[in-house]
């Protein structure tokens, strides 16, 4: 297992899941969001390949309403 | 009247009534309003996704950028790095290069930090956004964001959320004179006719968000500001008669009994 840091919370992931992986347990469609890795945006080709380690941090975010 | 689409970063608007997405009672009432509104173009904001709870929906889900083109806004941004940031993810999300631009001074007047705006302006037009730039009523730097190649300038009728109307026609009319990219009113708006007197100014177009949202009924006043935008946009076309300091009668005085 790592521990990661997921829009503000800790939470546990089994070592190894990729983003695709993590979007998927949260049922988040990327065409709908953009992620950030540890301070940077992390372009939506590298979803699939990047895995996740320990202490990353990852804020996931989408549109909302707002004027 | 022949085509008067609003052309703004590529785009050939439809309407000039830009609305916000915000304050509403749920997404059906703010698609319902989007609608009413007859909007080309609706702005919307980035946040965190609930991680908490995943069945909730999501904007997208009742308004489809396909549809209605996404402005992606900065707001809750209080310095150049956060805004910055905020727009790099929206251009991730799906591409959008056309934004908007706000960086906030105060949270009690949400006034705009125009220091940190033109810093970030500058910083987006180098890396290829087209950025609309919610500002401050002054004239000369609307001229400075115009010069640092903004594609829209959008001036402050008044404070966000306020519903106050125009504070200074004046200010707004020199920015409409001095500026040759689209200069639309942006925050304050209250009622419809406040939208009306925005366009007759020479605005091309409006944003409104609040002055809908929170109407007793916001529907209604969706399409009220539709109707506004565009009475406004006429007259403004038509051009108005001028001033007299004496009466003149309507009807001639030939063949009087």
């Amino acid at each position: 297992m790592a521990k990661i840091q997921l829009n503000g919370k800790k939470i546990k992931i089994y070592k190894d899941l990729n983003i695709t992986g993590l979007l998927r347990k949260y049922n988040l469609d990327m065409k709908k969001i953009a992620v950030e890795l540890n301070g940077e945006i992390l372009p939506k080709s590298y979803y699939g390949k990047k895995k996740l380690r320990d202490k990353d941090k990852i804020e996931i975010v989408q549109f909302i309403g707002g004027g | 009247m022949r085509n008067d689409n609003l052309k703004i970063g590529g785009h050939s608007l439809k309407s000039r009534l830009i609305v916000g997405t915000g304050k509403y009672k749920n997404f059906k009432q703010t698609a319902d309003a989007v609608k009413a509104s007859g909007a080309s173009m609706v702005t919307v904001a980035v946040r965190r996704v609930n991680i908490l709870d995943k069945r909730k929906p999501v904007l997208m889900d009742y308004l489809d950028p396909k549809k209605i083109i996404y402005l992606p806004n900065t707001a809750g941004c209080f310095n150049s790095k956060d805004a910055l940031r905020t727009l790099r993810l929206a251009r991730e999300m799906g591409g959008w290069k056309l934004v908007k631009l706000e960086v906030l001074g105060d949270k009690k007047t949400l006034y705009p930090n125009m220091v940190e705006t033109l810093k970030s302006t500058e910083v987006l037009v180098k890396e290829g956004f087209k950025v609309m730039v919610y500002c401050s009523d002054d004239p000369i730097l609307a001229k400075k964001l115009q010069d640092l190649g903004a594609t829209a300038i959008m001036p402050l009728a008044s404070p966000i959320g306020s519903g106050r109307g125009i504070r200074n026609k004046l200010n707004i009319s020199l920015i409409i004179k001095n500026i040759k990219v689209p200069v639309i009113v942006d925050a304050g708006i209250g009622t419809a006719s406040d939208a009306a007197v925005a366009m007759e100014l020479g605005c091309d177009g409006v944003l409104v968000n609040t002055a809908i949202a929170k109407a007793k009924k916001p529907i209604l006043m969706a399409s009220s500001m539709k109707d506004a935008v565009i009475a406004g946009r006429k007259s403004y076309l038509a051009g108005r008669m001028n001033f007299q300091n004496y009466a003149s009668s309507s009807s001639p005085e030939d063949g009087l009994i």
